[in-house]
Order: C-alpha cells, then structure tokens, then sequence
C-alpha cells in the first residue's frame, strides 16, 4: 500500500501545489479562452451551413479572402527571402551597430500595430519619403493591394529572423569545412549543406508570418485604403458586417478565419516538431 | 614562430567559412535596405510627424483631457490584464513544468490558441458572449450590467490578446531547470510557498520579466481586438492606440502622431528592458551549465 502510494507520487512529482495551479489554470483557460470561443461557434450554427456557404461565398467575402491570403502568401515569401539574408546576416558578420539591428529586428512586435500603420501609410503614401521615390516610376503603394502586402511584411518581419538565429548560430562548423575541403565551393556548401539545415526552421517561420498576417488588421487599414472588392481585407469585413448589426454574417466569417487559424496552429505545431527532430 | 602554423589554419578556415568580400558587401546593403525601409523608415516617421508642428502643438496633443483619459485608461486596463495573466502564467508553468499529467501538450496549444486568433475575431467573441445580441445579452441587461461598449469589455479583450505571453516564456524554462533544487528544499522542510519564493522565482525571474514586459507591451498596444469591444467613446472607452486612430481619421495627423510617439517611445523602452532580460537569461543559462 505504502509503495503504491509512493509510486504515484513520484509517477506525478513529490512537490506541492499541483491540484491548484492545474485547476486554476484550466478553469482560467477555459473562462477567457475556451468558452467565449466555442460560444462563437455554437452562435454560427443557427445558421446551418447553407446559410453558412452562402455568407462566405458572397462575391464581397470572396474578394477579401483572395486579398487577405494572396497578401499574407506575398509578404510571409518576401519575409522568408529577406528574414534568411538578415538572420545570416546578423549570425555571420561583423559590422558597426549589429546589436542595436538586432535588437530593433523585434519592434514589429513591440509597436502598436496603429502606430505601425499610420506610419506605413504616411512613408509610402505618394508624398511620403518613399512613397514619392516609387511614384517616379508610377508604382503605387499605400491605398492599393501593394500596401496590404508592405503592412504584412512589417508585421511578419521577426518571425522568419528569430527562428532562423538559433539555428544558424549553432550550425557546425565542421561541416562547412567538411564541404570545403571535399571541394565544395561556398554556394555549393550554402545550398547543399547549409540550406537544408535551415530549411524545417525557414518553414516554420513562412508558416508563422503567414499565420499572423492572415489575422492581422490595425498595421492593414490606415494603408490599405479599404476598397470593397479591392483593397479590403477579411478582418475588416468581419467589423464592417457587425457596424451593419449583421451579426449572423459577422459570426460566419469569424468562423471561417478560426478554422483557418486552428489549422495553421496545427500544422505550425507539426513543422516545430519536424524541425526539432532534425535537430538532433 | 610556432604561432604562424595556427593562425594560417585559422586563416584557411576563415576563408572557408565566409564569403568574398563583394559578396558580403551586397548582402550587407541589400539587408540594410530592407531594414530601413520596413523598421527604421516607418520608426523615424513617427518622430518627425510628431514634432512637425512644433513642440507647443506637441505638448498640447498629449494634454488635451482626450488623451489623457485615453492613457489613463490603458494604464488601468495593463494593470488590470497584466497581473492576472502573469498569476495564470506563474500557475500554468508550475503544473506543466513541475509534474506530469496525461494532456499535457493539449493543454500546451490551448495556452498559445489566443495568439493564432485575430485581434478582430478576439474582440467579436466577447460581442457574443456578452453584447446585447450575445449569449448573455439579455439577462446582463436585465441585470443593468454593461460590459461591451464598456471598460470591462475592453480588459476582457485585452486580457485573451495577452493571454499566452507569461505562460510561453515561464513553461521551457522551468521544464529546462527541473525539479531537483525545489525536491530539495521540500526535503529540508521548506511550504510550497517558501519553495516557490526562495527557490523557483529566484530562477525564473530574469524569463518572468521577460514575459511580463511582452505581455505589457501588447495589453497598452492593443488595437483591433479593442476596437471591437470598444465602442469609440471619446473619453470613456477610448484606449491611446484608439485615440490615434480617430486623431489620423480626423487629418489631425501631428497629434495623432505625437500620440503614437508616445507608444513608440513604449515600443522602444520594452525592446531595451527585453535586450537586457534576454543577456540576463542567457548569463543565468550558461551558469547553470557550467556548475552542473
């Protein structure tokens, strides 16, 4: 009796407290986060999912589906591309004021996204420091689909650096110099040894900035110009059917961006896996 | 002379390992430029908008009754939201970090749900929930208790925004310290209370900051969530990312940017406390390497 008891114990741990943070974190997790979402769920299903289909494929929701993905695919791309080169970068040379880059590489998520956004707005707007540059060549960015894409990448910036840097800054020496002296050449060694270590982690933090892109609204609106059909994103939407009081529409689209996000958690979760896996 | 063997395999394994000079040069440039035009660019903005009428119109901007309730009120709901998910952070990290228990990486993912949720969508859960078209609607207001449109609304969202911040960057730390130095003190006859002040908050505390300033940072910058639940207000249910927006939305553009100069100046103090928790992690990281 006395070792089964002791066994139990050790199977749980020997210290106290566990009955009381477990249960005040679940009851915790479940009144802030569980119920209010499962209560968003059980409030769509009065509206069967006929009524469900045709909320989501009005030609408006459609519009703002293809800009919301079609901009969070483009800028978590262009944050893949660039987040590699700065985390490499930062990882593997030397230069004047490297720790303040680094440091600064975080302000996405450090800086209100309104901040983010009228600042965005106002620099590539056709007066603005950059905004005027590229209106030389006729681009316009700020109130078109360009901009959405210039807000995403803002936001989505640290993500693809900060999973990259770990791995970079532990990567073996032994086998750049094992490449080499097989008489590999430096972008051989890069894209044959290098790369494909990177890779799960450069994948994961595509799948991140994406995942935060999809949801992301204050960094969007001020630049985005908010054009029905155009320049309006699905967030957006989702406010713009609730200020119409047209609750039923507003709970089917915040459906639709839930499952969507579950499922970009869950395969996120599956890359961190493959990712640690490869590690070791 | 015997160091000149060393240094040219030093020299050899220099030259393996990096790049030509061209070709470090043009990554350098082309990830300064893209630096610059996505950080330091839109960073600088801020503070030459802010001040481009002038400090009296500076100064003024942010005195106006408006923006000073504005503030008041995210201070009041950080200081509200902050506490609590730092109480449900220490107790989540306690229990998943210190025992083992069937669902425990379930309830892992669950914690971090709050971060793959749009801020718009975080905001419209709590509409559901509590507005008058929402589950509770009509028996709140049978009961004359406001909480959408209303600063009880705008904490709600605040705190599922934040929600995971505290408990993300306490669990890996504590499951990487273990449980030995607590099993210790238990046996030298040490409450749960003493283990957890004497024992673990000194470990943790340098991660704990680190949480805390994180999960500060996005409670007072907050925005699409708020947005939601807030109801725009002026000077009730406004929060200041909420007074920039009407300020800019207004063509106020030098006070809605001396406001945002304010978060800005927020941004960058937690990026400097975040800098300096993160040296201190790692100092406590190989220390505990080395001694065991």
């Amino acid at each position: 009796m006395a070792y089964s008891f002791s066994t139990l114990i050790q199977k749980r741990g020997v210290l106290p407290g566990f009955s009381l943070t477990l249960g005040f974190s679940v009851l915790y997790l479940c009144l802030i986060v569980l119920i209010p979402l499962s209560a968003t769920f059980l409030k769509a299903a009065p509206l069967g999912f006929q009524g469900f289909w045709d909320v989501i494929t009005q030609p408006r929701v459609l519009a703002s589906y293809r800009l919301t993905f079609g901009a969070s695919l483009a800028a978590a791309t262009i944050n893949a591309f660039f987040g590699l080169l700065v985390a490499w970068v930062l990882v593997r040379y030397d230069f004047f004021g490297k720790k303040l880059i680094d440091a600064l590489v975080d302000l996405p998520f450090a800086l209100p996204t309104a901040v983010a956004g009228i600042a965005l707005a106002t620099l590539y707007s056709s007066k603005g420091w950059v905004g005027h540059l590229l209106a030389h060549y006729g681009i316009k960015i700020a109130y078109t689909p360009l901009g959405v894409v210039v807000a995403l990448t803002f936001i989505g910036l640290p993500f693809v650096v900060r999973t990259i840097q770990p791995i970079l800054e532990d990567f073996e020496t032994e086998l750049e110099e094992a490449a080499a002296s097989l008489g590999a050449n430096r972008w051989q060694t890069f894209s044959r040894v290098i790369f494909p270590a990177l890779a799960p982690a450069l994948l994961t933090g595509f799948a991140l900035a994406f995942a935060r892109a999809v949801g992301e609204y204050g960094s969007v609106i001020f630049i985005a110009g908010n054009i029905p059909m155009v320049s309006e994103i699905t967030p957006l939407l989702i406010i713009t059917k609730l200020e119409q009081y047209d609750y039923a529409g507003a709970t089917a689209l915040a459906v639709s961006m839930l499952v969507v996000s579950f499922t970009l958690l869950l395969t996120i979760n599956a890359l961190q896996r493959w990712a640690h896996l490869r590690k070791f | 002379m015997a160091s000149t063997p060393i240094s040219a395999s030093a020299r050899i394994q220099h030259r393996v390992r990096t790049e030509p000079f061209w070709v470090r040069m043009t990554l350098l440039i082309i990830a300064f430029a893209f630096l610059l035009g996505f950080l330091l660019l839109p960073l600088t903005v801020v503070f030459v908008q802010a001040f481009s009428k002038g400090w009296s119109v500076y100064i003024e901007a942010l005195l106006e009754p408006n923006a000073l309730l504005a503030a008041r009120l995210t201070l009041l709901t950080a200081l509200i939201a902050v506490p609590l998910n730092l109480v449900f952070g220490v107790a989540a990290a306690w229990s998943i970090a210190k025992f083992e228990f069937k669902g425990k990486s379930l309830l892992i993912t669950l914690i971090d749900l709050p971060f793959s949720v749009s801020p718009v969508v975080s905001g419209l859960i709590y509409v559901l929930m509590f507005g008058l078209q929402g589950w509770l609607g009509p028996w709140l207001q049978a009961h004359d208790i406001k909480l959408i449109f209303a600063v009880p609304g705008i904490v709600l969202a605040t705190l599922f925004v934040t929600f995971p911040f505290v408990a993300r960057e306490l669990i890996p730390l504590m499951q990487s310290q273990g449980t030995e130095e607590e099993e210790a003190a238990l046996v030298l006859g040490a409450s749960g209370w003493q283990i957890f002040w004497h024992v673990t908050l000194p470990n943790i505390r340098w991660g704990l900051l680190y949480g805390v300033i994180l999960c500060n940072a996005r409670a007072m910058g907050e925005f699409g969530a708020v947005s939601v639940v807030s109801g725009h207000i002026r000077g009730q249910t406004n929060t200041l990312p909420l007074h920039v927006e009407i300020l800019y939305n207004e063509y106020n553009s030098a006070a809605a940017f001396a406001v945002a100069s304010l978060l800005a100046s927020l941004a960058l103090v937690t990026l400097a406390l975040k800098s300096f928790f993160e040296w201190h992690l790692k100092e406590d990281a190989t220390l505990t390497e080395t001694t065991s």
